[in-house]
Order: C-alpha cells, then structure tokens, then sequence
C-alpha cells in the first residue's frame, strides 16, 4: 500500500501526536471521568493506525512492528495480573485488593490502584487493537494479488 | 476461606501471557512450562478438594464484604460438585498438554497453540469455580474463544469451515446467555447466584420466570451439544487437533455446558416439575439420537463426537430424574442415586472420552488418515494403542469392570427405581448400541487386515503420547472404585448432596 500525497502525511504527523495524547489523558483520567482504560486505550491505538494509514505500509517494516506490540501486550497484561496479585501481600491479603492509599475524591492520584489498572488496561488495549489491524494489513500485503 | 482459589484463575492465565513472551525468544520453553503449570494446577485441585472435606469454600475477590446481608463483590465458590469438576478439567489438561509435546510439532505456531491452551483451562476454571453470573459469561467468552481458534488450528478448508460454523452457534448461544442474564439481573438487581435465589423467593412473575429458564437452558444446551442444538459438535470436535478434541469433548462440553446448567437448575433457580420433565426429556433424546448417528460413521473421530452427544444424554437424562423426584418431594434417596448415576457418568466420560480422542490422534499421527474404511490390522504394529484403546472402548459401552459399566448400571437401577422403566430399557438399548459401534471401531482399525500395505514408518507413537494414553486407561479402571460405598462417601456425596439440597448453597454463601 503507498503513502497518501504530502499534505495528508504532514497533517496527520501534526494530528497523530496529539490524538495519542488525549488518549492518555482519557487513561490517567478514567477514575475520574467517563473512558478509562478501554476507552483511551482505542484512541492511542487509533492515532497509531492514521499514521499507517497516511505514510502507506511501504514506510514500516509491519512483521516487526507486530511482534513488538506483540510483546507489548502480553506484558502489560502481566503487569495488570501482577498488580492484582500484589493484593495478597498488602492489607487484607485477597486477590484485587486495593492495597494503595485512597487520597481524596477528584483528585487525579487517588483511588488506590485504580489508576494503575487503567494504564496497564489502556495500553494492553491500544497494543491489541493495533495488532488486530496490523494483522489485517499484513494478510492482505502477503495474500497474492 | 480458601486462600488458593483464585490461584486458578491467575496461574493459567500468566502462563499465556508468559509462553506468549518467552516462548518467542527461548525454543521449547511454551511445552514444559505450559506441562508444569498444568501439572501444577492438578496438585492445586486436588489439594483443594481434599481439603474442602465436603463442605463449602467461598473467596471474595478484592475484600468486599456485603452490606445488609447483600454481596456485592465477586464470589469464588467451592463445593463438593465444582471441586470434583475442577480436578478433571486439571487432570485431563494437564495429560493432553503432555500428550501435544509430540503431537503439536506437525503444527507450525506452536506458541499459539499452547498460550490458547492455557487460556481455554483458565477459562473453564474461572467458569466452573465463579459464584456469579456474569462472570461465568465472561469467562464462557475466554475459553469459548480460545476453543474457536484452537478448533481452526490446522487452517485447512475443513477447519476453517468448523470453526467458523462454530462460532456462528457459539456466537447465537453466547447472545442467548447474555439476554437471558439481563432479564435476570433487570428483575432481581442482582448477580451473584445465591443472592438470585433469595431475590426470586420472594415472588415472581411465573412466565417471567418460564421464559428466563428457557433463555439460558437454550444458551448453554447450545454449549453443551444437547441434541437440538448439537450441530456445531461433530465439525468442531472432529477437525480440531486431536489433543484439542480430547479437551472440548472430555472436559470442555462438561465445564461450560452441562455443570451450568446443572448448577443454575439446582441451586439458582426453584427446581419446577415442568423444566424437570424438559430436561429429562432433553437428555433422552440425546442419548438415542447421538447414538444412531454415531453407528453410521466411518471417521473416527466424527463418531468419536456423535458419542460425545449420546453420553450427554445419559448424564443429563440422569439428573433430570434427580430433579423430577427432587420437585416432587418422594423418594429422596432415589433421586440422589439418580443425580450420583449422573455425575459419576460425567467423570468417567471425562476419562474414556478423552482417551478415546487420544487414541484416534494416535492412529491419525502414524497413518495420516481418519477414515476407518483405510485402517486395519494395526494392533500388531501399535500394541499400546491398541491396548488402550481396547479399554476405553469397553468402558463406554458399559463392560465390566470398567467404570463405564458401574456408571451407567447406577443410572439405569436409579431410572427403575424412579418407574421411568422406558428411560431405563433406552439407556440399556443405547448401551449395546454403543457396543456395536465400537466393536466396528475395534475391528476396523486394529483387528481386520491391513487395506493398503503398511511401510515401516507405521509404528508405535512416541512416549509422551504413550505416556498420556496409559495414564487415562489406568484412570479407567480406577475410577469404578468410586462405586465401592466408602469412597464413593467421600467423592460423590458431597456433590450429591450440595444438588439434592439445593437451598444449603444459597444459604451458606448468604450466611458468610
């Protein structure tokens, strides 16, 4: 697939930095406000896909991209299994226990571990998404024509 | 409180995470360490089980005590009926990730195969051992998925067709599910099982009721292959990979689609006469109707998974008698026969069926072929299968001493005791029907002559495979001890007992 005309591709650079952005002020501030870690989650993954799609496949390397986002998600799912199983250790030792300080309402660090599984939710999110499209890129790049 | 339940959750799903990782940089990490999770995962269930002593075991993720008497978190549940389904779910996982060491190398994307593997007992486990609805259906989502794309593993023209008709009917049943907690949750405002209970006691809209029942009976028959609704089953489990077939039809059918409808028929909604005498009829039909589909096949595996369905039928038509008799307050000791005929049906056909899968992915592994009509005289060159295969073969069409016979003689004394002598001479029927079938497998594939010249690189099947179909035969026998009284009180009881007193779950996890 090539690249849009130069004007898309510079728009999208100008866009693109700025959805991914709002999509982790969405994730930081799910325990707050509507969205949270699905919800910013798609939003960083669908900043990633305009730039695919302005640039064209030519321009990335898509069989490396996927295996690192590959990772990437397995591990933020560790990190999100991990932060629930630390709930053993702390407090009334059950698994999810929410073993941090819960600060005060409305702020943005509070609510305990809340936040942290939103950011580890947003990321695994935006990875798997972003996989699934790069799937479909990458079949229909090696399907013959 | 069980301080290890969730470990059944988390364990499993780690490894698919972790094989998903390292399994990309290190060869041959994905199998032994999928091996020793699963491997861990049975001394779990087992220490569990064991430790449970008939009682109940509840665990409440993330702390959350209820208020006024009303839980409100996530409840984990253990009893004597779980546990039991909990340690095969483990057991046979454990054996047929062993058995796939060998297998599985045909396949390319091995990491796949074992992080999907993982997931699926994951979510089994979380379905069988969760107190509450939707958690039930979420976790249903995580195997049932997983199970889509283990099915179409082999990415050939057949399995892509199976799989896909799977997902269609997985997908209607999953909506049916879904829809049917909806209106359950609209009306009680509640999701946890024994709180359901307490919220409907207090009166309800009978045709409400009536269709909600319908709803979810209808979702998870779909899951289980009850014979309306079966049409997925012998697509699915024929063109999967043999080990995978083992699972979904050992284990899977079971953990998602009978022990639900089981338990929310016991122990959630009020036992009715009416949904009783549905579900006894149910299982009647597929107990007669898999088996008459089954005597025709030439694919083993395809009547491998007719067999599935008629099996069902046994436990399923089993309990509905239980329930009948349970509704209609006789004979208590009769109608916990019948439920004991069930459930030990259950776990024998774990045992059998699985073996059996094994065996066919034995005879595919060194011939290449599944249709019987090729097959013949392979007991001299592949003795252990042949051996084991023997064993399995009896023990499902009910011969002694294999604890097929003792399953199904329970159920049929219970169906006499009950006076459903027709349901009694039917299951004596199917039984030698079944015989019949697996004589002609027998014969076909192990005993007749050799239909095309064997060359040499037709011989015994590498020792994992070896190793896993030994150990089920073994389980085989073993398992008709179950019959002797004094074991039998400590096994089936309390998972008997849990059924046949189906307010003792709500009250005790209302209590805690």
């Amino acid at each position: 697939m090539k690249g849009m005309t130069i004007i898309v591709k510079k728009t999208a650079q100008l866009i693109a930095g700025m959805i991914f952005m709002y999509g982790i002020y969405v994730i930081v501030h799910g325990h707050l406000t509507p969205g949270g870690g699905f919800a910013g989650g798609v939003i960083m993954a669908g900043s990633l896909i305009l730039v695919i799609l302005s640039h064209g496949t030519d321009f990335f390397s898509l069989v490396k991209e996927e295996m690192g986002t590959t990772i990437v998600e397995s591990a933020a799912t560790i990190c999100v299994i991990l932060i629930a199983t630390a709930g053993f250790l702390f407090g009334t030792k059950v698994f999810f226990n929410n073993f941090l300080p819960k600060g005060n309402v409305g702020d943005l660090v509070s609510a305990g571990v809340l936040p942290l599984y939103n950011i580890f939710v947003g990321i695994e999110v935006a990875a798997s998404v972003f996989i699934i499209f790069l799937s479909l890129i990458i079949f229909k790049e090696e399907s013959p024509k | 409180m069980n301080q290890l339940l969730p470990l059944f959750v988390i364990v499993p799903l780690s490894a698919t995470f972790l094989i998903m990782i390292f399994g990309r940089f290190f060869k041959d990490f994905n199998k032994y360490f999928a091996s020793c999770v699963l491997l861990f995962l049975v001394v779990l269930s087992f220490y569990s089980m064991i430790s449970l002593n008939g009682g109940l075991s509840l665990y409440k993720v993330g702390g959350w005590q209820p208020i006024n008497k009303i839980p409100i978190g996530i409840y984990i549940v253990m009893d004597g009926f779980n546990s039991l389904i909990v340690c095969i779910i483990n057991l046979i996982g454990f054996l047929v990730v062993f058995y796939s060491i060998s297998y599985i190398k045909r396949y390319t994307a091995e990491n796949y195969f074992y992080a999907l593997f993982c997931l699926l007992i994951g979510g089994m486990n979380g379905v069988v051992i969760s107190g509450d609805l939707f958690n039930i259906f979420v976790f249903l989502e995580i195997s049932v998925i997983s199970s889509y794309a283990l099915v179409a593993f082999g990415v050939e023209k057949n399995e892509l067709e199976a799989s896909f008709k799977y997902q269609v009917l997985g997908g209607l049943a999953s909506f049916l599910i879904l829809f049917g907690i909806g209106f359950i949750y609209w009306k009680t405002k509640t999701l946890n099982i024994a709180d359901i209970r307490a919220a409907f006691s207090n009166g309800y809209d009978k045709k409400y009721y009536l269709f909600v029942q319908l709803l979810i009976l209808s979702g998870f028959g779909l899951k289980a292959a009850i014979i309306p609704f079966h049409a997925w089953l012998p697509d699915a489990h024929s063109s999967a990979p043999s080990p995978i077939s083992a699972m979904l039809s050992g284990v899977f059918i079971k953990a998602v689609g009978i022990y639900v409808i089981i338990r929310l028929f016991f122990n959630m909604f009020e036992i009715s006469e009416g949904m009783a005498i549905l579900i006894t009829t149910l299982g009647t039909i597929s107990m007669v109707i898999g088996v008459f589909l089954a005597i025709g096949q030439w694919d083993i595996k395809r009547l491998l998974a007719y067999h599935s369905i008629s099996q069902m039928g046994y436990v399923v038509m089993s309990v509905g008698i239980g329930m009948i008799l349970v509704s209609r307050g006789l004979k208590p000791e009769v109608a916990s026969l019948a439920i004991t005929g069930g459930i030990y049906h259950l776990i024998n056909h774990a045992a059998f069926k699985g073996l059996l899968f094994l065996n066919a992915g034995a005879i595919e592994y060194t011939l290449g072929t599944r249709n019987l009509k090729e097959m013949g005289g392979l007991a001299k060159v592949m003795p252990v299968t042949s051996a084991t295969s023997f064993i399995a073969s009896m023990s499902i069409s009910g011969v002694p001493p294999f604890n097929g016979f003792f399953s199904k003689l329970i159920i049929i004394i219970a169906a006499i005791l009950a006076r459903f002598y027709l349901l009694a001479a039917l299951a004596v029927i199917v039984s030698i029907i079944t015989l019949a079938s697996f004589l002609k497998f027998q014969r076909y594939a192990f005993y007749d002559k050799p239909k095309n010249p064997m060359g040499s690189e037709v011989k015994e099947v590498p020792f994992p495979m070896v190793f896993s179909m030994i150990v089920l035969s073994i389980l085989c026998l073993l398992l008709s001890l179950l019959v002797i009284p004094s074991v039998r009180e400590v096994i089936l009881a309390p998972a008997v007992n849990i059924l046949t007193d189906p307010l003792k779950y709500s009250t005790f996890i209302l209590g805690q």
